[in-house]
């Protein structure tokens, strides 16, 4: 490979990566926020208006490092794909210029409004402060997925005679079935993280013996809204996802599979390592036939495999794709399994003196992060050699002017000032959790 | 259509310059206006709730720039890789500043990030007239619609600059000069006490340097690119510009000095955008000019993107902006007034 596309595509991967880490928790804890919000105006209950501030504090963090690494993202389209952005700004344009319009302003605007100004607002009007944030951030998370689901199954375009594609739908692009399916998956998924950071940090706070009462109500909501979306997250909109997958990408499907020879009831791989230069999986433990029924809701269905497509069309990393895959699978199975433990022994009333339970909660932390992370790396590696599926390469979208140099030097730029954001965060965070939710905020002197 | 985009397009860059440049500009004030611990944090409030939704102002003008002129955004943005890069490393230490400072109680450390957020908003504004001097001046585009610069080659004008020469200094200067005067009066305007005399007569004090100034970069504009004359002569009401932005600068001046704070921060928003107005008035329909050919000129004809996009936009964009401005608006007036220090925040 060309060390300079694979530089600019390390480039994009690694500020994503790390962008994607704060918007999937603010995206996440949002609708909690919501929730927190609204039982503290019903119950007229200062516990959960001081529960909805703590959380507010950690949004705000959270906000603000997206912000500051996700101004990189936008300009890396023209920096690091120029090419790309020349061939397909006249479609994606919309979608993140609307991204700016409708969502950013809404959700920055408002979120100032409901750290700053709760002393200024009346606590309806608080409420709306917290509703509007909620949806600012879906709204964002919206207009991002519909540009990745363009760039996954393009829809709404025509070929301009400068070889550039051009908007002919605004309503295809807008509702790109590919996009809705992506976006419910994503928006679970950012949920799934909310729930379980909740949930953790109330179990430290039952573990540690203090704030015991916000540990029970973020224990409380974290677990009922994890076992939600949990669920969801595998059906429908796993599912969902999965399915259009195996309609519009079969050589992606085959590649995610492992599935290198094409045939009927193609059997499910539960885990085994793919040998791609030899075409077989390596002591795999499979479920027959089960592949087969989650892709056509048929046992005998024939699935296409990796030898029924020219391998130039194969992803150029399959067991990258592969173990993305599986990780997310696998990962979202225990996910499942967590919350419904501990949504049972929330219902007992055990949950709060189980302490191997809790422990499990707090560890579970990183996780969400880590499947979000997979399940990203399956949909944009599942994509490749394509930049647009079917229309660009990622071979030709990179920027051609700006020698690998240039690009290694900024990469390892953003590594060091992505270290030392790292630090701060956790920094900002720790001290947060530390404080708890009672200390109002000393603004220092 | 094209012609529309551009004004909007231009609009919102003057809409991020003239809101996140108060807060650059408290940025670059901030180690001299304010002296002690309690001073500075008085600044910080000043430009706490809204420097985030100030910057989401870049990402929302880079986004609709993306969206009208994709061609526009695909040459400059990768022409214009290493400075832009480091603009956007800027941004994140000049967050890092403002966000731990208020988190710390060690003094050494208060003076660390105080010095990082003030250097840090310092650059940025000298980066961001070095980048509008760029645009003026023109850059070596290459037959394909593509460049790339060096950050500087021998200082001098001629077909293959770099990004910095005398003339971006220069604008870079006039930047740094005009967001401090903006900053100030902002300050001026949202804080009482020692802070707000100190950053009124840093307001007083420059304005003068800043008129000095303008008239220096104007002249230096006319020889830099004697073509800007053109777009006046052909619509001579092009000349109320430069009269609104000397008209604003005297205003300005003569305001800070009465202590009409509201008025003076006023006509300051009004000056940078007449600034800007100026300089894209005489630009257009070029978007960024060649220095090698005019031919490769790129144009808002050759660099936008389809009708039927543009044409769609224009409803959602008009939309979304009345809701913006909906937003602001009520964003502003509940947080009007001076800033207080009790309470939670900055």
């Amino acid at each position: 490979m060309d060390s300079a596309l694979l530089i600019h595509r390390l480039h994009f991967a690694f500020t994503v990566t790390f962008h994607y880490l704060f918007p999937q928790l603010t995206m996440g804890l949002a609708p909690l926020i919501v929730v927190l919000k609204t039982i503290a105006l019903r119950r007229n209950d200062e516990t959960y208006h001081q529960a909805a501030r703590f959380w507010a504090r950690i949004f705000g963090i959270n906000f603000v490092i997206g912000v500051v690494t996700g101004i990189p993202m936008e300009f890396q389209f023209g920096t690091n794909w120029s090419h790309f952005s020349r061939f397909a700004g006249g479609v994606i344009g919309q979608t993140l210029a609307m991204e700016g319009m409708f969502a950013f302003f809404l959700e920055s605007a408002f979120l100032g409004l409901f750290l700053f100004g709760e002393k200024r607002l009346s606590p309806k009007g608080h409420w709306w402060a917290a509703v509007a944030v909620f949806l600012g951030s879906w709204l964002s998370g919206f207009f991002i997925v519909a540009t990745d689901a363009w760039m996954q199954h393009p829809v709404g375009y025509a070929t301009s005679p400068d070889g550039s594609v051009q908007l002919s739908s605004f309503w295809q692009l807008v509702l790109n079935p590919w996009a809705w399916w992506q976006y419910a998956h994503n928006m679970s998924g950012a949920a799934i993280t909310g729930a379980f950071v909740m949930a953790s940090v109330g179990a430290f706070y039952l573990l540690w013996g203090k704030y015991q009462e916000y540990g029970r109500i973020f224990i409380r909501v974290g677990v009922i809204a994890g076992l939600v979306f949990t669920v969801l997250q595998l059906f429908p909109t796993g599912d969902g996802q999965g399915r259009l997958v195996a309609e519009h990408q079969p050589v992606t499907l085959a590649a995610m599979e492992a599935l290198f020879e094409s045939g009927p009831g193609a059997p499910l791989v539960l885990i085994g390592q793919p040998d791609v230069p030899a075409r077989r999986i390596d002591n795999p433990i499979i479920i027959p036939k089960m592949l087969s029924f989650l892709s056509y809701r048929r046992w005998e269905a024939e699935v296409r495999g990796l030898n029924s497509f020219p391998p130039d069309t194969w992803p150029d990393n399959i067991p990258l794709l592969y173990f993305s895959y599986h990780i997310m699978v696998g990962l979202g199975t225990i996910f499942i399994a967590i919350m419904l433990v501990s949504a049972f022994l929330l219902w007992r009333g055990k949950l709060f003196d189980a302490n191997w339970m809790l422990w499990i909660l707090l560890l579970s932390l990183p996780f969400p992060y880590i499947a979000n992370t997979a399940g990203w790396m399956t949909a944009e590696i599942g994509r490749q050699p394509w930049l647009v599926y079917g229309l660009m390469r990622t071979a030709d979208g990179y920027s051609k002017m700006v020698s690998a140099g240039n690009g290694l030097f900024t990469l390892l730029g953003f590594m060091g000032m992505y270290t030392v954001l790292g630090f701060l965060f956790v920094f900002l965070i720790r001290r947060e959790i530390e404080n708890g939710p009672t200390t109002v905020p000393d603004a220092g002197h | 259509m094209e012609t529309v985009w551009f004004i909007i397009v231009a609009l919102m860059i003057a809409a991020y310059v003239v809101l996140d440049g108060f807060d650059l500009g408290a940025g670059i004030i901030y180690l001299i206006v304010g002296k002690t611990g309690d001073e500075r944090r008085k600044v910080l409030r000043s430009i706490g709730p809204v420097w985030d939704g100030n910057e989401v102002w870049l990402l929302a003008a880079g986004g609709t720039l993306y969206f009208a002129y994709p061609q526009l955004y695909a040459s400059a943005f990768s022409g214009f890789y290493l400075p832009l890069m480091m603009v956007l490393w800027l941004l994140m230490l000049r967050g890092i500043g403002i966000e731990l400072r208020v988190h710390v109680d060690n003094p050494v450390w208060r003076g660390f990030f105080d010095v990082i957020f003030s250097i840090s908003s310092a650059l940025l504004a000298i980066f961001f007239g070095a980048a509008l001097g760029n645009v003026i001046r023109g850059v070596p585009l290459g037959p394909d619609g593509y460049f790339f610069e060096a950050l500087w080659t021998n200082f001098r004008l001629g077909p293959h600059p770099g990004i910095l020469d005398w003339y971006t200094v220069m604008a870079g200067v006039v930047a740094l000069v005009t967001l401090a005067a903006h900053g100030a009066l902002y300050v001026t305007l949202k804080t009482d006490g020692e802070v707000n005399q100190r950053s009124r007569r840093m307001a007083t004090a420059i304005c003068p340097l800043q008129l000095a100034l303008t008239l220096v970069s104007l002249v230096a504009t006319w020889f830099v690119r004697p073509s800007i004359k053109e777009n006046y002569l052909a619509y001579p009401v092009g000349f109320l510009i430069p009269a609104i932005v000397f008209g604003s600068l005297i205003l300005m001046l003569l305001w800070t000095r009465q202590g009409k704070e509201f008025s003076a921060f006023l006509s300051s928003c009004v000056y940078i955008t007449g600034m800007l107005v100026g300089a894209v008035f005489a630009l257009y329909p070029v978007v960024l000019p060649a220095s090698t050919d005019p031919a490769y000129n790129l144009t808002i004809h050759n660099s936008a993107a389809g009708h039927h996009g543009l044409t769609v936009g224009l409803v959602w964009w008009t939309l979304g902006m009345i809701l913006t401005i909906g937003y602001f608006v009520y964003i502003y007036r509940t947080f009007r007034g001076k800033v207080q220090l009790e309470g939670g925040g900055y």
